[in-house]
């Protein structure tokens, strides 16, 4: 992280009801370009749904968005994929009956990359994918979907990346294979935000985490300092209790 | 994939057009062809719309009775001839489905029984003793000044062309890719950047448009009618169920859908018409349990690929 950059996205005081009930309430963060935030907190907390209001799937009730300067915050999903941000989905949600090369084709289609996106035979290589190339998304097994749903998100070439709980699932072995692309795509200038419950794996890529808990930041530094952090210890650990 | 596309263009298209420029000169019932064409039409039209993106279009001859009436209206009052009242026809056709693009809001059975209700809602607008110096209301509108059934035949014809044609393109194009990629999963659509609104207005617009053609052709060809029989349900339902029956989001399978079951209507519907409808609804109940891909999918699931 390099303090000096302009963040590119900023999110202040964000809040999202579900009828009554506040699943962001007055969330604030910041992430810059080439930077890998952490996004933990317990089940609930409402990780997801800052993901879906940053992305463009819910409305903001409250609060702001600002990507690239601009305001964000409501606008229709396809204008901010065109803007430069995508996300990956906790449950991964290919084109079930397309092909894995024709999920791809449509976002590289229609994502309005404004730079070269990468080509299909690079993203089914890099993502382990082209043995499956030509056979229908139903057929992947769910670690295989989850590459699926980042390729789709790649060929649009975002600016921010929102992946939720990509590793979840995945051995050891691809956890490190798939920490390695994560930074590998930072150090390009993407900016990336990582939900996820490992907390190995969140320690192993980010540069800082942001702790939520009932849709408010408690803790923001990095994970090392956070692990100490009263607070945080009292909410997973309530969490993990209340299952 | 423009070599796919030109399999397509030459295997299927091609030689559906050339059998049925050819057919009137040797088989001597062209009413019959006529409806076949007409069918081949329609069910290509709901492919487009129910194919391709999943709006299952209940009430989708109102499209074809407001092309009919829009073909009408332009010989009746303005004297205009058959071919530009047939395009008006399809414009009346686009003109209604912009009206009813609120409708594509609501999904599944909801649109399905909405999209009927606006198909009624029409048939009685046009049927309204009121506006009998428009549309002549329930009274029935008679053409004879434009009547030339093999123009309208040709006409049919040219418009099925196209039709599948633009099939061909949906089955061959990124646009259509899309397209199915919204079907799939408008949420995921979304995020490959695609304008999920958009392109379900323009496939429901394309549809409206080939029924409203198709309507005004009718009206050429029959010259005289009523609004029941121009708004009959039984065209929403005929092309849907031979749609189904073929398989849809296909090139192929809603050809091969009216080709059979509107064969076999017209074969039993001939000789003994009390099993008719009993056959005929035993067909569409196991079609729907045991083949909800319909009959091209026998074919897909051996491994063939079916255009
Ligand atoms: N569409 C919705 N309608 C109603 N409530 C919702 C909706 N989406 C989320 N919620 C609620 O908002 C809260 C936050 O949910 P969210 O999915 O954001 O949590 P999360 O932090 O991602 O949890 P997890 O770690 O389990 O994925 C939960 O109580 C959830 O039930
Ligand atoms: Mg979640």
């Amino acid at each position: 992280m390099s303090p000096e950059q302009t963040p590119i996205l900023k999110v202040s005081r964000l809040v999202k009801r579900f009828g009554g009930f506040h699943a962001l309430d007055g969330l604030s963060f910041h992430v810059t370009p080439g930077e890998i935030l952490g996004l933990v907190g317990p089940n609930g907390s409402g990780k997801t749904t800052a993901i879906n209001v940053i992305s463009g799937l819910y409305a903001p009730d409250g609060g702001e968005v600002t990507f690239d300067g601009a305001s964000a915050g409501g606008a229709a999903s396809h204008r901010l994929v065109h803007r430069g941000i995508n996300r990956t989905f906790q449950v991964p949600k290919p084109f079930l009956s397309l092909t894995v090369r024709q999920n791809i084709q449509v976002a590289l289609a229609y994502g309005g990359a404004t730079a070269t996106p990468p080509s299909i035979a690079e993203l089914l290589d890099e993502y382990r994918l082209k043995e499956v190339a030509d056979r229908p998304a139903a057929d992947l097994n769910s670690a295989q979907q989850k590459m699926l749903d980042l390729t789709r998100a790649l060929a649009t070439r975002p600016r921010l990346l929102l992946l939720d709980e990509l590793a979840a699932g995945l051995n050891p072995a691809e956890l490190d294979w798939i920490a390695g692309r994560i930074k590998a795509l930072a150090s390009t200038g993407m900016a990336i935000i990582v939900v996820e419950h490992l907390m190995g794996f969140i320690e192993q890529i980010t540069d800082r985490v942001i702790v939520l808990n009932a849709g408010k930041e408690i803790f923001e530094g990095t994970l090392a300092t956070a692990v100490r952090e009263p607070q945080v210890i009292e909410v997973f650990l309530g969490g993990e209790h209340a299952h | 994939m423009p070599s796919a596309a030109s399999k397509h263009l030459l295997f299927i298209l091609a030689p559906l057009v050339v059998v049925f420029a050819l057919l009137p000169g040797v088989y001597q019932n062209h009413l019959l062809l006529f409806n076949f064409v007409i069918f081949l039409i329609l069910a290509q039209g709901v492919n487009i719309i129910y194919g391709f993106t999943g709006y299952l279009p209940f009430g989708y001859v109102g499209f074809f009775g407001a092309g009919a009436y829009g073909f009408a209206i332009m010989v009746m009052h303005l004297q205009w001839p058959a071919v530009l009242a047939v395009l008006v026809g399809g414009v009346v056709a686009v003109l209604l489905g912009l009206l009813l693009t609120p409708l594509l809001r609501l999904s599944g059975a909801y649109f399905a029984i909405a999209n009927l209700a606006a198909s009624l809602a029409v048939l009685h607008f046009v049927a309204n003793p009121a506006l009998e110096g428009i549309t002549k209301g329930p009274y029935g509108v008679s053409l004879t000044g434009t009547f030339n059934p093999t123009h309208a035949y040709y006409a049919a014809v040219v418009v099925m062309g196209l039709t599948v044609g633009a099939v061909v393109y949906l089955k061959n194009s990124a646009f259509g890719l899309a397209l199915q990629a919204v079907r799939e999963d408008a949420v995921s659509a979304s995020m490959a950047g695609v304008n999920i609104v958009k392109m379900r207005v323009i496939a429901w617009l394309a549809s409206a448009l080939i029924a409203g053609l198709a309507g005004g052709i009718y009206a050429w060809y029959v010259s005289v009618f009523y609004p029941d029989n121009v708004f009959s349900g039984e065209f929403s339902i005929f092309a849907i169920v031979f749609a189904l029956f073929g398989g849809v989001a296909t090139i192929t399978g809603p050809i091969v859908g009216v080709i059979i079951l509107y064969g076999i209507y017209n074969l039993i519907g001939f000789t003994t018409p009390q099993y008719f409808q009993l056959i005929y609804g035993l067909l569409i109940m196991g079609l729907v349990l045991f083949l909800p891909a319909g009959l091209v999918s026998l074919a897909t699931r051996r491994g063939w690929n079916v255009p």
